[in-house]
């Protein structure tokens, strides 16, 4: 295992907010604290169940692994209910070459690339009734980016299943937009081709009463390239669960979330990384801003590198910055390693407040304070947003990051 | 017509909550727009102390004493309203900000000193021109705030910021050390030029005499121990240059 570089105490984004934010965490406890731990393997993510039936889990009881954090008082019935509610529209927009169909459950395609691994997205696969499915054709490298909006309309408990595949050596952008009010347990599986190229930007920007549970699965073929871009600012409730498995050598991922939270929010991002193939790489960045009163974030990074995984080269990163007194940061880095012989694998993880050198050098220079703190946390939450290519929403967002910063008292 | 007075100075460094240390034992010190001061002393005299007492840095505070610009006390007035009220420190160690490119912050400060943004026009020409006279990599203005600069281009970057703003008054806390002599140079001309150009006021803090070769000032004060020992023209610092701060310290 000599080649296994830990590269927790990197040099961090914001000075500061390394190891001292790390120590401070683990030592206190209390309500309004900010909480990291390195967990030690000890329920590797390789034995967990999978099933696409909800009868085939347990039924919760908030003490499993995979759902110590989340309240599930505050799940609207997404573990317990028949989803058989119709409390989302989805609509999509894509480049005429790009095939859209609405499908039956028993299409063939459904379950090409994922798996449920908890009772939430199983209960959503054992009740969905119809399927939109999205093709992007051989060698179809489009120039306009397929757009999905996806409009809650009731409370009522409701499954959806997304299915996207990009065929060999076509390159596509997708984007999911969520909005409204809804209760929804979703799964999104993305099936990425040989040497295809596939970006999918999803953004919750729910109405403040929303459920949301997103099973989100990326299966790569050989040299695919995969990039995941998971933006949660509105809803009550949102847990975000992407994954990426290689079945073949060769490819990439590059997985980015940003999450503002605020009071009252829950806002769960639960990542996996499966290596299970050789000669793979995966990166993990993502940032999260908190502020106000029970405003609680939680970020999982499961990496999993098989003992066949030869090559491997991975490193999963989440920083969080806490505004003001009162969010709870959760965050959790958890790489399993079962071979010696890879390029690299890290994690670090960080939770800090706004450094107060950095606002002022800004103040210093005449601007006031309430503005300097604007600057520094844009800044490190644009780091994210560029990862998205696309202006119009790249402009969206900065606009709603800007209401997002408007409203807290700094 | 602007005065930075400061008055029987008296600062503690904040070193936890319950802990301070007295750095500035009466510091008093005149300055008028156009001038150009020396302040000389060994490390750890306190010179830094004293510019970002001025400045305004919440570690620092102050005991007793003034700090008056055109008879207003500063140390009344937030960091920000210092700046805006005409004072600049360019820092011994500028801080680097993730995230933040140098154009959005130039423009944002640039605003918040005048109070409006700037015509975009003239603004891009002027930072253009002073970016090329300070030798600075036009590639500079898309990256962020002094992060991954070198010493050298740090300083380079407070002087393009003095230029830019263009203060009252100019504290300039080691802004030599660690330059070398064609940086040095290149740092002197721009504070030289800020000085000439809005009658900027310049409080020089040095511990090496190097660069009052290129930026020459009218009054030398020797400062050793939280205070000003002695003061004279530009002689007193040729006589530092041969004899080092030996004899005043321990008196
Ligand atoms: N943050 C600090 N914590 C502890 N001591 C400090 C701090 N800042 C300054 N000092 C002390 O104050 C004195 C003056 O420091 P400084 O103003 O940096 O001097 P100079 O700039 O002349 O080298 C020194 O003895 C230094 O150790
Ligand atoms: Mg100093």
């Amino acid at each position: 295992m000599s080649n296994i570089e830990n590269k927790s105490h990197n040099s961090p984004a914001i000075p500061g907010m390394t190891d001292e934010g790390e120590k401070l965490a683990t030592e206190q406890v209390q309500d309004d604290t900010i909480r990291v731990e390195k967990k030690t393997v000890d329920t590797s993510r390789a034995g967990r169940p999978t099933s696409y039936k909800v009868e085939d889990f347990a039924e919760l009881t908030g003490r499993e692994e995979d759902w110590r954090f989340t309240p599930l008082k505050r799940l609207g019935g997404l573990h317990t209910d028949a989803l058989t509610g119709q409390g989302v529209d989805i609509s999509v927009s894509a480049p005429d070459s790009v095939s859209v169909e609405t499908v039956n459950r028993d299409d063939s395609r459904i379950g090409s690339a994922g798996i449920p691994e908890d009772r939430v997205a199983a209960n959503a696969w054992s009740s969905f009734s119809e399927a939109t499915v999205i093709t992007v054709g051989q060698e179809d490298e489009l120039d306009q980016h397929i757009a999905l909006q996806i409009q809650g309309t009731s409370m009522e408990p409701t499954a959806q299943h997304i299915v996207v595949e990009t065929k060999p050596f076509s390159k596509a952008v997708v984007a999911l937009r969520h909005a409204g009010s809804a209760v929804v347990s979703q799964n999104v599986e993305f099936k990425v081709g040989d040497s295809s190229s596939l970006t999918v930007v999803s953004v919750q920007e729910w109405n403040d009463d929303a459920i949301h549970a997103s099973a989100q699965y990326a299966k790569l073929g050989r040299d695919a390239r995969f990039k995941h871009i998971n933006i949660s600012l509105g809803g009550n409730l949102v847990r975000v669960t992407p994954s990426t498995k290689f079945s073949a050598p060769g490819a990439e991922t590059e997985m980015y979330g940003l999450y503002f939270v605020d009071a009252g929010q829950h806002i769960e991002s639960r990542l996996f990384v499966d290596h299970s193939v050789p000669n793979c790489k995966s990166r993990v960045t993502y940032k999260g801003a908190l502020q106000g009163r029970n405003a609680h974030s939680v970020w999982v990074g499961d990496v999993l590198i098989g003992k066949d995984a030869e090559g491997t080269d991975t490193y999963e990163l989440n920083r969080n910055l806490i505004l003001e007194d009162g969010p709870r940061a959760d965050s959790v880095p958890n790489l399993e390693i079962e071979t010696g012989l890879i390029d690299g694998a890290g994690h670090a993880s960080t939770t800090g407040q706004l450094d107060d050198e950095h606002l002022w050098y800004l103040q210093a220079r005449g601007i006031p304070e309430a503005e300097a703190r604007r600057l520094v946390v844009r800044g490190f939450l644009n780091e994210i947003i560029q990862q998205i290519h696309i202006p119009e929403l790249e402009e969206k967002l900065m606009d709603a990051l800007e209401e997002e910063l408007a409203l807290s008292n700094n | 017509m602007s005065t930075l007075e400061i008055k029987d100075l008296h600062v503690s460094v904040i070193l936890d909550d319950e802990n301070s240390k007295p750095i500035l034992k009466g510091v008093n010190l005149t300055i008028n727009s156009g001038e150009i001061h020396a302040i000389m002393g060994p490390n750890g005299s306190g010179k830094s102390t004293l510019a970002s007492t001025i400045a305004g840095h919440p570690k620092y505070r102050v005991d007793s004493g003034e700090i008056l610009l055109d008879g207003e006390d500063v140390t009344e007035m937030s960091v920000d309203e210092r700046a805006r009220a005409g004072l600049f420190l360019a820092m011994q160690y500028p801080v680097e900000i993730p995230g933040v490119t140098m154009s959005n912050f130039l423009r944002s400060a640039k605003t918040a000193i005048d109070g409006e943004a700037p015509s975009l026009r003239t603004w891009t020409k002027d930072v253009k021109e002073a970016m090329g006279e300070l030798k600075i990599d036009p590639d500079f203005i898309a990256r962020n705030v002094n992060e991954g600069f070198s010493g050298g281009e740090k300083k380079r970057h407070e002087i393009l910021q003095l230029e830019l703003l263009k203060p009252k008054f100019g504290i300039l806390d080691e802004t030599d050390s660690g330059l070398d002599v064609d940086a040095l140079k290149i740092v002197s001309e721009g504070v030289n030029r800020a000085h000439q150009n809005n009658d900027m006021g310049v409080l020089l803090i040095t511990h090496y005499t190097r660069i009052l070769r290129y930026i020459k000032p009218e009054f030398v004060h020797v400062f050793v121990d939280g205070h000003m020992v002695d003061q004279g023209g530009p002689e007193l610092a040729d006589r530092l240059e041969e004899e080092g701060y030996v004899s005043y310290i321990g008196k």
